[in-house]
């Protein structure tokens, strides 16, 4: 089987980004990520998971003394959604393989720190991990409420954005159980606590999810949408960079819109404290393997992904870090009237 | 991956320029209440401009135009998509949607809502187009005796694709073995599928097809998750026989479904799927036969 050199390259002593890794190894990972990147990788643990794990999340940045701008990714917030951890790797790795040569992703590092949580839902995962029966599994794995009989809870309909509205169930054995109350679980309620932090400073909130080929924008409930919404925008321009690289087509919308209402999600709960950027984005594939993507998509999967998220990031940083008088200047602002103009002009009910 | 060996049986038909979409953009479909809530109420769902609410009363409205993105056209089209394997697909047969072109909607009171959808489809096995696609797909009124959609669907492509090499030497390999073939998880937890294996996975799917068609409503997005296990039966008759145990992922409540479908097939035929038995949730489930958990060496 060839592989490309992303795979098998030994690069800094780690070597397959193409194969999935368990619990375990992605811990080790990481463990050796902070250890060969000192002064640039660090290690936050900021909060623990039902049964006690870390969880923790990889900040990654240069000159990281003052206080910088943060850029906010998390992956694996449903555990079989297995492709999502394994995109998180794919993108620390790429950042740390290139910010060195790479003069964009260098001054990105300077002013950005990027906030990296590669499984968010650790028991989740491990618990997919065990057999072949619980590979499926979607949930957190607290414990049940009181009168009812099942385990976990779906993490991204327990965050606090119009909790238990719309697009739920309080049936405790439902996979889109909302919890007993809004931030029941302590894996939404390390996150909301460490980004509510700094919130001020966080540019963009990814949450990488599978499956559909879904950009999605809030919110997950219905609402009156906005004419000329700039998410709406910058989803569609990191469509197109995904697209450029293996020609996958990756839907832009509102979950209303494109996939289904719903409440409770990070996303939602990461816009409404007024994060400019939120966006919530479905891999691979649309249906035909679903969860259980096979390993040799890996690679494609994260190349197209890595695309759109760094579409985005790109966009964010520039329109934070404005080069004074030069090209990327002009081609912010280029691309903000282009924006402006094509909104005004067409007619387009978002 | 095994070499595909196929011949369309007519020449693709392909049409000019594929349909641009019109300049008047179409109205998202008012969303409706999903049936986990509480489904006898429905949502409010203000369009930009109005100032009066549009409540989706039973009344007939005027054909409508869908924006194909959007997912009542996909789910619609996706029914569609669970039609064309029950009635075409094989072992070597298993079609998808690819991209929906145009959708319209009609709510017929009394009736329904019947879906006009236009979609791009392709037969997976040898990857091969079956160009545009054109279904009305009728999803009956909530309470009445019917409850699964009506469909009618045709394709500008050959849809009795040639895989009958293929499908003659799988059937004469099953027929002829003395111990009938049996299998467990797949794919595996890796998305991985022993070559063998890939036929019966294609099959699963299809007779899945069958059950995904009957339990649709608009209020659902359906797919084959995993085959559980799969045994070969003994036949009284020529076709091929197998008990499956299925896990369908239902997309807006996130449920997997358990299913377990009594399958006959042979070459001359189709797929028939007998005393489909939808299994009671099982919510911290082992499923029989258990495997022992893969062994993983570190990527070192």
């Amino acid at each position: 089987k060839n592989k490309s050199d992303h795979c098998v390259r030994k690069w800094k002593n780690h070597s397959d980004y193409c194969v999935l890794y368990s619990p375990h190894q992605i811990t080790a990972w990481m463990e050796m990520v902070v250890k060969e990147n000192p002064g640039v990788v660090s290690a936050e643990v900021y909060g623990r998971t039902f049964e006690n794990k870390n969880i923790t999340a990889l900040k990654i940045g240069l000159n990281s003394t003052s206080s910088k701008k943060v850029i906010w990714m998390d992956c694996g917030i449903h555990a079989r959604e297995w492709i999502a951890p394994a995109f998180c790797q794919w993108f620390v790795k790429e950042i740390l393989r290139t910010y060195k040569s790479d003069e964009r992703m260098h001054t990105i590092l300077n002013n950005v720190d990027f906030y990296i949580t590669p499984v968010l839902n650790m028991d989740g995962y491990m618990y997919s991990w065990q057999n072949e029966s619980t590979r499926l599994w979607r949930k957190s794995r607290s414990a049940p409420p009181a009168g009812c009989n099942c385990n976990g809870t779906d993490l991204n309909r327990n965050f606090n954005a119009n909790w238990g509205m719309i697009g739920v169930s309080k049936d405790c054995c439902s996979d889109i159980y909302c919890g007993s109350k809004v931030l029941s679980e302590s894996e939404a309620d390390a996150v909301t606590s460490f980004v509510q932090s700094m919130k001020e400073r966080v540019l963009c909130f990814l949450t990488i999810h599978s499956h559909g080929q879904l950009i999605l924008v809030p919110y997950g409930y219905p609402e009156i949408q906005r004419v000329c919404h700039p998410q709406m925008q910058v989803a569609q321009k990191a469509s197109e960079a995904i697209k450029s690289v293996h020609g996958m087509e990756y839907t832009v919308g509102t979950p209303p819109m494109v996939l289904y209402p719903n409440s409770g999600s990070s996303r939602d709960w990461a816009r409404l404290i007024g994060i400019p950027f939120s966006f919530t984005f479905e891999l691979r594939d649309k249906g035909e393997f679903g969860f259980k993507l096979p390993e040799d998509q890996i690679q494609p999967t994260c190349e197209e992904a890595y695309e759109g998220a760094r579409s985005i990031i790109n966009y964010v940083h520039d329109k934070n870090f404005p080069v004074k008088g030069g090209s990327v200047a002009a081609a912010t602002a280029a691309f903000w009237t282009t924006l402006l103009a094509s909104c005004l002009t067409s007619a387009t009910f978002l | 991956m095994h070499r595909c060996v196929c011949a369309a049986l007519a020449v693709l038909s392909l049409v000019g320029a594929s349909p641009t979409p019109g300049s008047a953009p179409p109205r998202s479909v008012p969303w409706k209440a999903s049936r986990l809530d509480k489904p006898n109420e429905h949502v409010i769902f203000l369009q930009y401009g109005e100032t009066e609410p549009a409540l989706k009363l039973k009344e007939t409205m005027p054909v409508e135009e869908l924006n194909p993105t959007h997912y009542p056209a996909r789910r619609a089209a996706a029914v569609a998509q669970h039609f064309l394997n029950a009635r075409h697909g094989s072992p070597y047969k298993w079609f998808h949607v690819e991209q929906v072109q145009s959708a319209t909607l009609e709510e017929i009171a009394g009736v329904g809502a019947k879906y006009h959808v236009v979609f791009s489809a392709k037969e997976g096995v040898c990857n091969q187009s079956v160009g545009l696609c054109t279904a009305d797909v009728l999803f009956p009124e909530a309470g009445g005796d019917q409850t699964a959609p009506q469909v009618q669907c045709s394709c500008e492509g050959p849809l009795a694709i040639n895989a009958s090499a293929q499908e003659e030497a799988f059937y004469r390999r099953l027929r002829g073995s003395n111990s009938p073939v049996t299998g467990n998880n797949i794919p595996d937890s890796f998305g991985f599928i022993a070559p063998d294996m890939k036929p019966l996975w294609i099959l699963a799917g299809v007779a899945s097809s069958f059950v995904m068609l009957k339990e649709s409503n608009e209020n659902t997005l359906y797919n084959l998750a995993q085959v559980a296990n799969v045994t070969q039966l003994e036949s009284e008759d020529k076709q091929l026989k197998f008990q499956y145990h299925v896990l369908l992922h239902e997309m807006v409540s996130q449920e997997i479904i358990h299913w377990k479908l009594l399958v006959t097939w042979a070459p001359a035929g189709g797929v028939s799927v007998l005393h489909p038995e939808r299994q009671p949730h099982c919510h911290d489930c082992v499923l029989p036969p258990a495997t022992a958990p893969k062994e993983r060496s570190d990527p070192e």
